[in-house]
């Protein structure tokens, strides 16, 4: 039998290089733009987690004589009408994004993990019950969903990220419900049936973890939907409560009244918000070949 | 059946149908008769060969024989212990008699894990090794069945066809079982690494007295590896014999017909040609009486109403025909 030694062409390609650098340098070649979403992620959650650090100013404390001062020389991104400094609020405004981005994409994620595993695995009459409920939920747009969520729960961050996993639930428990479905019927998984493996096991080792590449392309989509769902309660005054600095309302609600007197209000906040939506997409494609054993080699 | 060796498992009047459903209530309209009554056994260290065409029930009957599709009716008792009936725990202690190896190389191992592991499963849910002796035992069975134990933390798709089959192998004989279930473990694989594999599985039976039940549809192969053939038209058996009296003594007509079709690789030899006509009828609504009266060359009017039941003709050789 012909021996192909893999493990010398793969050392030879750089890739059972040991050591984090060399690795990472190894995955910068190989997936440049991946890199580019990695590093912009990086900024985004360095952002918010120093930004006492990083913002020059109190995002919160106002200034009628700096009222929509334009950028440049204190204010470096100008000041809203209050005179609030946009740079140390687009800084802080980070903070909440990144917790309202991974907490509901989180949150809703394993919600829908759980739901479509268990329809997809168990079928029969659970399976369509629960789909109906999805059916339900999905016919409704995600922002009306997410609209009377929070205006039930009422305004705070928690309620926030709640109002915005529910929405997110039935798409991901589609995603795994149909992969769940052509996999239960894998050789594979009656190889686990045949050496006596429970049927909650096979779930959890077999099925789970070949529906994964999927749900990563979809739970980084579902990070910037979040940040954008977040921006649109925010502006409804169903979100983030004010003064917090959030991006989505400084965008909304600067948007009609100064988008010609004061572009940089609308600007900045916007570019903060497409920047990272952006980079999570980016880096959301080259996790899902990564984490792909197939395409490793 | 006739075997000098005790029985490994005994197959008695297994049947496995599959309701038809239809309609919005999703009413049962009818029956699929996969496996419509098969009975056989086979002995340690003996493989029994069991052949037909595609969507004659042997891979039904087989999977049926180790309960991973739940059979309707019958008896299978293995080495002696009858184990229809047994709740899935009670089960479980039976599992490790009883393996089965796929066909498809590609599809019967998990892309998301190393050959490693794969191999190591069956251990680590029988709970019978701890981390270090599994490694060795896998790192064992990687040798013993041609792979290098420094492929173990390669994944499947890193690895041939045939490689991928001797993993297969690897991960039905972990749990040290006495029976084998070969679901045509060889006709994926290209010819030349067929005979590799199937060497290799009669290597293994040598040594470890394994029994095996080997489902295929190519004659030659089982011809070369079996002990015992059974013939399957349908849901049942229709002759059943030690290899030797089917290859030279067939006696059923559609028996006749499979090794008519077997390519000889002599174009001088010339030999009876038997072709039969139209297809295989549905096991939905099987013919009545003999399931093959409808393409036999000597069907007779008793075949179209009577069932003839599977006859010893001579010892050790059953028929299912009225004829004989």
């Amino acid at each position: 039998m012909a021996v192909i030694d893999h493990d010398a062409a793969l050392a030879k390609a750089g890739a059972n290089v040991s050591g984090f650098w060399s690795q990472a340098g190894f995955l910068t070649r190989r997936y440049p733009l991946g890199a580019v979403g990695a590093i912009l992620v990086l900024l985004f959650v360095l952002t918010a987690l120093f930004a006492n650090v990083i913002a020059p100013h109190d995002p919160l404390s106002t200034n009628s004589r700096a009222s929509l001062a334009a950028p440049g020389g204190t204010y470096w991104l100008g000041a809203d009408f209050m005179g609030r400094d946009m740079f140390s609020r687009i800084v802080y405004g980070a903070r909440i994004s990144l917790a309202v981005a991974v907490g509901a994409t989180l949150l809703g994620g394993i919600l829908g993990v759980v739901i479509g595993l268990m329809s997809g695995f168990i079928g029969g009459w659970l399976d369509l019950a629960t789909q109906r409920l999805m059916d339900i939920m999905q016919s409704l747009p995600l922002l009306v969903m997410a609209l009377v969520m929070a205006a039930s729960l009422g305004p705070s961050l928690e309620n926030t990220i709640i109002a915005i996993a529910i929405p997110l639930v039935p798409s991901v428990a589609r995603v795994v419900r149909s992969s769940t479905l052509s996999l239960r019927e894998q050789p594979f998984v009656e190889a686990a049936r045949a050496i006596g493996m429970g049927e909650i096991r096979i779930a959890v080792r077999h099925v789970l973890p070949n529906t994964l590449a999927p749900l990563i392309v979809l739970g980084t989509a579902q990070l910037g939907s979040a940040i954008l769902t977040e921006a649109s309660l925010s502006f409804l005054g169903l979100g983030i409560p004010e003064p917090y600095p959030s991006w989505g309302r400084m965008l909304s609600e600067s948007a009609a009244e100064y988008v010609r007197t004061a572009p940089w209000l609308v600007i900045f906040p916007g570019v903060a918000i497409s920047l990272t939506v952006f980079g999570t997409n980016l880096l959301g494609d080259a996790l899902r070949d990564i984490l792909d054993p197939r395409q490793r080699t | 059946m006739v075997s000098a060796n005790p029985p490994v498992i005994e197959v008695k009047d297994l049947k496995k149908h599959f309701p038809v459903k239809k309609g919005l209530l999703r009413r049962t309209v009818g029956q699929v008769y996969a496996v419509d009554g098969v009975t056989f056994t086979v002995g340690a260290g003996e493989t029994l060969g069991l052949v037909g065409e595609s969507g004659c029930g042997k891979t039904t009957a087989g999977r049926a024989a180790m309960r991973l599709v739940e059979p309707t009716s019958g008896s299978i008792k293995v080495e002696g212990k009858e184990i229809m009936g047994l709740s899935k725990g009670e089960l479980r202690p039976y599992r490790r008699q009883m393996q089965i190896i796929f066909q498809d190389p590609f599809s019967s191992l998990n892309p998301r894990m190393t050959a490693g592991d794969i191999v190591g499963e069956p251990l680590l849910v029988h709970g019978v090794a701890n981390a270090k002796e599994r490694q060795e035992q896998v790192s064992a069975l990687f040798a013993r069945v041609g792979l290098r134990p420094a492929q173990m933390s390669n994944y499947p798709h890193q690895f041939s066809g045939g490689q991928r089959q001797r993993i297969g192998i690897a991960r039905a004989l972990a749990l040290g079982p006495k029976l084998i279930v070969g679901d045509e473990p060889v006709s994926a694989l290209d010819v030349s690494i067929q005979a590799q594999v199937i060497n290799l599985l009669m290597e293994l039976q040598a040594e470890r007295r394994l029994s095996y039940l080997f489902i295929s549809h190519n004659l030659a192969v089982v011809e070369h590896i079996s002990h015992q053939i059974a013939v399957m038209y349908l849901g049942r058996i229709v002759e059943y014999a030690d290899t030797r009296s089917i290859f030279t003594n067939a006696q059923h007509p559609y028996t006749e017909a499979l090794l008519a079709a077997v390519p000889v690789p002599d174009p001088a030899i010339k030999r009876k040609k038997i072709v039969l006509q139209g297809d295989v009828p549905s096991p939905v609504k099987p013919p009545s009486g003999c399931h093959f009266h409808t393409r036999c060359p000597y069907a007779v009017a008793r075949c179209k109403v009577e069932a003839p039941p599977l006859r010893e003709i001579a010892p050790g050789h059953q028929v299912s025909c009225h004829l004989r």
